[in-house]
């Protein structure tokens, strides 16, 4: 390529996407709808700056390979594997069921039975890109609704290969060659090891050593580095490149590194991703559409009902709550890029015409074109309904609040501790995640975000570097940990005062250096452990006594076993120990006293000391 | 800090209130910081035990290596705050400090340093506090003697809401002048150490209500 046809490249697409993604949001319809209309715009069916989208298509599907490896740092093995069943199960049942129903339909219809099963197994993909990324915009990854698109994303993906690799066998001219099968079969199993393996072993120490060179762009070229080279390492041996990023980010998402590596790459993600929307807008062949209205129009509103039908289902059986419904319906319901790989292959290995393709590859981009707007439009008639009220958006935080407290987590927990901090005039800034629950507190006049507290960015604009308090109310074990370690590393001068769920939790915490830690149940329980030994008749003031004496000793006990808190039997006999010395510590003094009432000389039958009144 | 040689006791249920005792305790503290001079170990109880939950163990552990013993707390209702007086009704247990085998506070000295809203003036038979404060003091001179401790004069600062910061300042730098020199006073040579009366076995002075201490 030429320097200047670079540069007045780039210009073209930065301008407009800067003209187009802001006045989008204005209109309220989001950065897709923004990025897809520039792309129309600037296309070679608009004002023609750009006549061939497939380069761009290409280049710019790297936003989607990035995307995935930023999928796959907040996913640890752990998580995925728990993740199995929604994958491998309802992810097939999305993806073979669909294909199923519209290979049916379409062979009613009369058409070939090959071109039906390529068409269905094309239009069944969905489009990770603008899946994920409304999830992102929503913040709705860690919904249930969010976890199952990813889920059947990522079974899409990992089908992709073998649907491509079947495809030419279904040209009745073209004979397959089964001894290739084996060994790229056996290449392919290669890679996936090599980056498990090189995951595993050897990408952490490499990371270690450059953050240690302490040449911060050092570290962003090898982050990219690190996604490209899996990327390149997967398409040698013809599998699916954003599968390998996700695999690579799955596997450091344990990593130390994996804030850094996620606030690296992320700027590269939302440009190429943006990139690639234009691309989208771009390729829509709008000659096809214009020839054959009716059919395009027919192919979008069939296939996307087909799809809709069998994804209503599956929300109603998995079951995602009714609200969420929708949104799960229509970023699965629509076409994907894999379709556009899967007809071009199939019009290459001569299973389908080219018109065909060019039809069916128009009706994927159109799917894809109106998604957002679909998404606008169920936002503002259909999720209201289904919430039973009328929903407010709930615009995640994004004015930097420089209050001295922030309040992580606005259930139960949270709302006691703000409460007595605003009846102090003290005004915190509140982030949680559930929808509803912002909804409530908004009604009560609290200003609350909406927010994920693991999000670095987000903690960054909530305040974190220069408020004075963390309250770490969240509710969820895994997500408390996660920020407690985030702010440690990157706020060391916020202090952080943490609700722990149980010992565990309690422990988690201290390692990380968190030391303001209460645990939730252990203050009531032992209120109520007041009120027995009161209703049995022991006088309240003692009541209170034994049980603050109980609470000290209680936590210096936790302390004391907190470094042995790997080694089972240690703790165990700790804990054992130290409730037999409460114990005699207490019937010591139970004696004590006794021994001292008898001889000041006023015992009387019927009181022993310690002991309440029959 | 461990085994200081002297120990402020300071007691205070609204801190945040103080124009003086906050002052006094700060200077102090300073003090402890300062190299040279006794050790001065400060332990502000309100802060210590919010909860009104004394460590008694840790406490007496503190006293034992203490040469000097100071109470500093305003003065409220005549007495003392109610977590110091908690504080003397739990740490000065009978058979530590007092009673059958209760030696170990015995030779050490203890010093008020105190505070009163009242003027000075008001403390006379003819205003409305109707007595000299000196008539106030036989509590904690006896708990001094009872404990085997010499009681030394008490460092007062009456009217405290009144008095000008320059009158402020000046007393804090009597006590920390004194604090520093301890136990070079001179007038201590003077005083005497009272052996305290055997208390019997069978009475416990504080005691004569029904009180249980566990």
């Amino acid at each position: 390529m030429e320097h200047t046809s670079w540069l007045t490249g780039t210009l073209v697409y930065l301008a407009a996407a800067v003209l187009a993604v802001p006045l989008a949001k204005f209109l309220g319809l989001g950065s897709i709808i923004g990025y897809l209309a520039a792309g129309i715009l600037i296309g070679p069916w608009g004002l023609k700056f750009v006549t061939n989208p497939q380069d761009m298509l290409h280049f710019s599907e790297f936003g989607v390979v990035l995307m995935l490896f930023l999928v796959g740092l907040e996913l640890e093995p752990r998580r995925l594997w728990s993740l199995r069943k929604p994958i491998f199960g309802w992810g097939s049942v999305q993806l073979f069921g669909s294909a199923a129903l519209m290979v049916v339909v379409a062979v009613l219809a009369g058409l070939d039975w090959r071109i039906a099963l390529v068409a269905a197994l094309g239009l069944a993909m969905s489009s990770t890109a603008i899946g994920l990324g409304v999830l992102n915009e929503r913040s709705l990854m860690q919904t249930g609704s969010g976890q199952s698109v990813l889920s059947v994303a990522l079974l899409q993906d990992v089908a992709a290969i073998p649907i491509l690799a079947l495809l030419p066998l279904l040209a009745t001219a073209q004979a397959h060659a089964d001894g290739s099968g084996w060994i790229g079969a056996a290449k392919a199993l290669a890679v996936i090891a090599t980056i498990v393996l090189g995951g595993r072993l050897l990408i952490r120490p490499a990371l270690r050593w450059i953050a240690n060179s302490r040449t911060p762009e050092i570290f962003t070229a090898a982050s990219l580095l690190l996604v490209v080279a899996t990327a390149a390492l997967m398409q040698t041996v013809g599998l699916s490149m954003a599968l390998g990023a996700f695999l690579a980010g799955v596997l450091l998402a344990e990593s130390e590194y994996r804030r850094e590596l996620e606030t690296d790459i992320e700027p590269f993600k939302g440009l190429l991703l943006g990139l690639f929307f234009i691309a989208v807008g771009m390729s829509v062949d709008f000659a096809v559409v214009l020839a054959q209205p009716l059919l395009i129009a027919g192919v979008v509103i069939g296939f996307l009902l087909l799809k809709a039908l069998v994804l209503w289902g599956m929300g109603r059986a998995i079951p995602l709550p009714r609200p969420e419904r929708p949104v799960f319906i229509i970023l699965l319901a629509q076409g994907g890029e894999f379709g556009f790989v899967v007809f071009q292959t199939a019009a290459q290995a001569g299973v389908i015409e080219a018109p065909v393709s060019s039809l069916l590859v128009a009706a994927v981009a159109i799917s894809m074109l109106i998604t957002p707007l679909l998404l606008v439009a169920a936002d503002k008639w259909l999720i209201p309904l289904l919430a039973g009220q009328s929903r407010k958006n709930l615009p995640e935080i994004d004015e930097p609040q420089n209050q001295s407290v922030i309040i992580a987590g606005f259930g139960r927990y949270g709302q006691v501790v703000g409460r007595l901090l605003y009846a102090n005039g003290i005004h915190p800034t509140v982030l949680d995640t559930s929808a509803d629950q912002i909804e409530t507190m908004r009604r009560f006049d609290w200003r609350v975000f909406y927010g994920d507290a693991t999000r670095l960015d987000l903690m960054r604009t909530a305040g974190a570097a220069t408020a004075k308090v963390l309250v770490l109310a969240i509710d969820d074990v895994e997500q408390s940990v996660a920020v407690a370690k985030m702010v440690r590393e990157n706020f060391p001068n916020l202090t952080v005062v943490a609700r722990a769920r149980n010992v565990q939790h309690y422990f988690e915490l201290l390692d990380l250096g968190v030391t303001i830690i209460e645990r939730e149940t252990l203050d009531s329980a032992l209120m109520s452990a007041r009120s027995v030994l009161e209703q049995l008749g022991w006088e309240r003031h003692q009541a209170r006594t034994l049980a603050l004496r109980f609470r000290r000793h209680n936590i210096d006990l936790l302390l004391k076993m907190a470094p042995h808190r790997k080694d089972a039997d240690k703790v165990l006999a700790a804990a054992k120990l130290g409730r037999q010395q409460l114990e005699e510590q207490f019937a010591q003094e139970r004696e004590q006293a006794a021994r001292r009432q008898v001889r000041g000389g006023w015992v009387s039958d019927d009181d022993t000391p310690g002991v309440p009144p029959s | 800090m461990h085994d200081p040689d002297v120990l402020v006791i300071t007691a205070h249920p609204q801190m945040e209130h103080s124009r003086i005792n906050r002052r006094m305790m700060r200077a102090a503290r300073k003090l402890a910081a300062a190299d040279g001079g006794p050790k001065v170990l400060v332990r502000d109880l309100y802060a210590l035990y919010p909860d009104y939950l004394i460590d008694v163990a840790a406490e007496q552990a503190l006293l034992v290596s203490a040469k000097l013993v100071v109470w500093q707390h305003p003065i409220q209702w005549y007495s003392m705050p109610p977590l110091m007086k908690m504080w003397v009704d739990e740490v000065l247990a009978f058979g530590w400090a007092y009673g059958p085998g209760g030696t170990a506070l015995r030779g050490k000295d203890l010093w008020l340093v105190t505070t009163t809203g009242g003027p000075q003036d008001s403390y006379h038979p003819n205003r409305y506090n109707r007595y000299f404060f000196d008539a106030f003091l036989p509590p904690y001179e006896q708990t001094a003697t009872l404990c085997g401790m010499r009681f030394l004069t008490p460092l007062r600062l009456h009217g405290a809401h009144k008095v000008s910061d320059e009158q402020i300042a000046a007393h804090v730098a009597v006590y920390v002048d004194r604090l520093q020199r301890y136990p070079n006073w001179p007038e201590l040579d003077e005083l005497l150490y009272n052996l305290p009366t055997a208390v019997p076995e069978d009475a416990r002075p504080d005691d004569e209500e029904e009180q249980e201490a566990a």
